[in-house]
């Protein structure tokens, strides 16, 4: 007898006489947010900053980009295929294409990546990538040491966690990021900064 | 299946492990400070959401479900898994999965690993099963990193080294870091911020460089095939996306119905955890990516013991844990004994059900775990899929009673007289009158007890038993 089929007995010996399981109940809410997009916009904001996210509002994600590239001092960018060219087109930072080839010691040598995203969810401060056009491999967005990640609003804000789910596809390979990586490791205290990128800048592109 | 191991060799009985821990001041403290803090903190992130008590009863109904018709679920995620390009293989015990794990490393040439936090492969004992075969596994997440530095045991679900404080952490770093890869930089402070970028200038070779990482995972979705993990840092992304092959070992009962269902444990795990709104990184993975991420996926799913708990009417609401820790946080056991003296990488409240079920209660310290509670239900309240702490408790309570053993025959023996003897008036009086008569000779401490009357006296009896009185001032 395998082991799967050992297993799948004992657990069928195990449940035989169980009780039917109670029917799986929904009744939680599906947002805690008021249905209204300059609301649900402040809250991702907010929530953004208060997990240290840099949070910037703009009509023109180009000029924006360029200022935070530069105000880095990166040298060089990590670029997904799909990101819209205006949103580079005034960067001076060397571009480096998202390949399938490139090593992990390459990509520790890029300074900054700059990303688009799947959605961003306000209750929580988190956006999510599913390597979707403008995303890229899901390593580019973690190996640099600093992510630009745009926003396009209100198309790609939702509210809550249950909202966000009924969107993504759980095909895609999923990042779901809150901020910048942080650590409770040390006396249950949160720290920011450990292997992840240590900046995380989002911008939240309306129009 | 009574000798399973959960992952560490023998221990004390729980009370002789907590006496000595009680007495190490320094732990008392650094425990105290960092479960004190978390406990405000998630009151806090708890409070955002009105609706808390809904989606406890969701999450406990979601894995209710899941565990009563675990054979089909596990089968529909095995036949999703292999559709979306991963292999399933399946172990009955800690050795047979540390078996598979092991062969598919070496089929790789590979003699390092990375790991991402995980506590079915801690359960099973992996990285010292690999080191056996000559495979060196690195622990990524910072506290398991402090712990497997520091030559340690781990002594929390979610941060394994609790009981290390800043400066002892700075400490370990520096005298053991360079023995595993890069030394820690000279003149190290104890700042959290400095210990944390210690260990990403330390790990950061190590995850460039592998070719497989090894993980575990929060929760296995039947439907799609998904598996998640929730993390902080990165070093799960790191592991997850960054080797060729990638093999995950996750418990049976980590699995859930539909992707659906995963709404509720994001909104609830990291809330109880953490006490974040979100934890800064989640992954979810369904097979293989082309392209993007490891290229091969091997999921081994554990049973070690699961099922027997499984098959416990009461005491099979253990399996809905989703390993918070929020009960140990609360727990004022857990805050004063620490983790080490649960014998196993399951402490506090949870680890005091789980792990008697899992291995059986025939040592010592699986028979005392039981009993390594107040029954004061803080953890009941802030367990976000309503396990019924206590009362798995006394369930195995009685069981240990029932079992038998040196106090347990005499405590059994005692009742049954008693049971006796109130069931017959007559011989009761008499039996009271006789005590009462007798009473200037009766010991302190009766021979054969020394355990109960170490901290306490039989109390005294009364000149006339309370009947004698009764007849005596009423009539």
């Amino acid at each position: 007898m395998s082991s799967r089929d050992r297993i799948l007995a004992r657990v069928r010996t195990a449940v035989a006489d169980a009780p039917a399981a109670p029917a799986i109940t929904r009744d939680y809410l599906t947002s805690h947010t008021p249905d209204d997009p300059v609301a649900v916009l402040d809250l991702l904001h907010e929530n953004l900053a208060d997990y240290r996210a840099v949070v910037h509002r703009t009509d023109a994600a180009g000029p924006l980009i360029t200022e935070l590239l530069a105000a880095r001092g990166s040298g060089s960018v990590l670029v997904p295929d799909g990101l819209p060219r205006e949103w580079l087109s005034g960067a001076t930072a060397v571009r480096i294409d998202d390949t399938p080839d490139s090593t992990a010691a390459e990509l520790d040598a890029v300074d900054s990546v700059v990303t688009g995203c799947a959605l961003a969810i306000a209750e929580t401060g988190t956006i999510v990538l599913d390597a979707g056009p403008g995303q890229g491999r899901r390593r580019i967005s973690l190996v640099p040491d600093h992510h630009i990640c745009v926003v396009r609003v209100p198309d790609q804000v939702v509210a809550s966690v249950p909202q966000a789910m009924s969107r993504l596809d759980p095909r895609r390979p999923l990042t779901w990021i809150s901020g910048p990586s942080a650590t409770s490791d040390i006396e249950l205290d949160r720290v920011e900064g450990v292997h992840g990128p240590r900046t995380l800048e989002v911008v939240l592109l309306s129009g | 299946m009574s000798g399973t191991f959960v992952g560490m060799p023998a221990f004390p009985p729980f009370p002789r492990a907590a006496h000595d821990a009680v007495r190490d001041t320094t732990l008392r403290g650094n425990l105290r400070h960092a479960t004190h803090t978390i406990r405000d903190k998630r009151a806090k992130a708890v409070a955002e959401l009105a609706d808390w008590q809904q989606l406890r009863e969701a999450g406990k109904r979601i894995k209710d479900d899941t565990l009563r018709h675990l054979d089909r679920y596990l089968v529909q995620l095995e036949e999703s898994v292999t559709a979306a390009g991963g292999t399933v293989h399946w172990a009955a015990d800690a050795d047979e999965a540390n078996r598979i794990v092991a062969d598919l490393i070496k089929a790789t040439g590979e003699t390092e690993v990375v790991k991402v936090k995980s506590m079915a492969t801690q359960e099973i004992g992996l990285n010292e099963a690999l080191a056996a075969e000559g495979i060196h596994a690195y622990e990524t997440d910072l506290a398991e990193l402090i712990v497997q530095l520091g030559d340690d045991r781990p002594s929390h679900i979610l941060v394994p080294a609790i009981h290390r404080n800043r400066g002892e952490i700075r400490d370990i770093f520096l005298e053991k870091m360079g023995s595993w890869g890069r030394p820690a930089p000279d003149g190290l402070t104890d700042t959290p911020a400095d210990l944390a970028e210690a260990a990403r200038l330390h790990l950061r070779e190590k995850f460039l460089r592998a070719k497989v990482g090894i993980s575990g995972a929060n929760f296995m979705v039947a439907e799609t095939g998904t598996l998640v993990v929730f993390e902080s840092e990165g070093n799960g992304r790191m592991c997850l996306t960054l080797p060729e092959t990638l093999i995950s070992v996750v418990g049976i009962e980590k699995v859930v119905p539909t992707w659906q269902d995963l709404e509720v444990f994001l909104q609830t795990l990291p809330r109880s955890s953490t006490a974040e709104r979100m934890n800064p990184y989640t992954s979810m993975w369904t097979g293989t990516a082309d392209g993007d991420g490891p290229q091969t996926f091997h999921l081994v799913l554990l049973d070690n013991g699961r099922t027997d708990a499984l098959a416990d009417d009461i005491g099979r609401q253990a399996l809905r844990c989703i390993r918070c820790s929020a009960c140990l946080n609360v727990c004022p056991v857990y805050e004063r004994a620490g983790g080490h003296a649960y014998g196993s990488v399951y402490p506090g409240p949870i680890g005091a059900i789980l792990t008697p079920q899992l291995r059986g209660t025939t040592s010592g310290i699986d028979a005392s775990l039981p009993y390594a509670s107040s029954l004061c239900g803080a953890c009941y309240e802030v367990c976000p899929v309503a396990i019924d702490i206590p009362e798995v408790l006394v369930h195995l309570r009685e069981k240990v009673a029932g079992q038998g053993g040196r106090g347990h025959r005499l405590e059994k023996a005692a009742m049954k007289a008693v049971g006796w003897a109130m069931d017959r008036p007559a011989v009761m009086a008499a039996g009271e009158r006789a005590m009462a008569r007798t009473r200037a000779l009766h010991p302190k401490r009766p021979p054969g007890a020394q355990a109960w009357t170490d901290s306490r006296d039989l109390p005294e009896l009364p000149e006339a038993p309370f009947r004698d009185w009764w007849k005596k001032n009423r009539t």
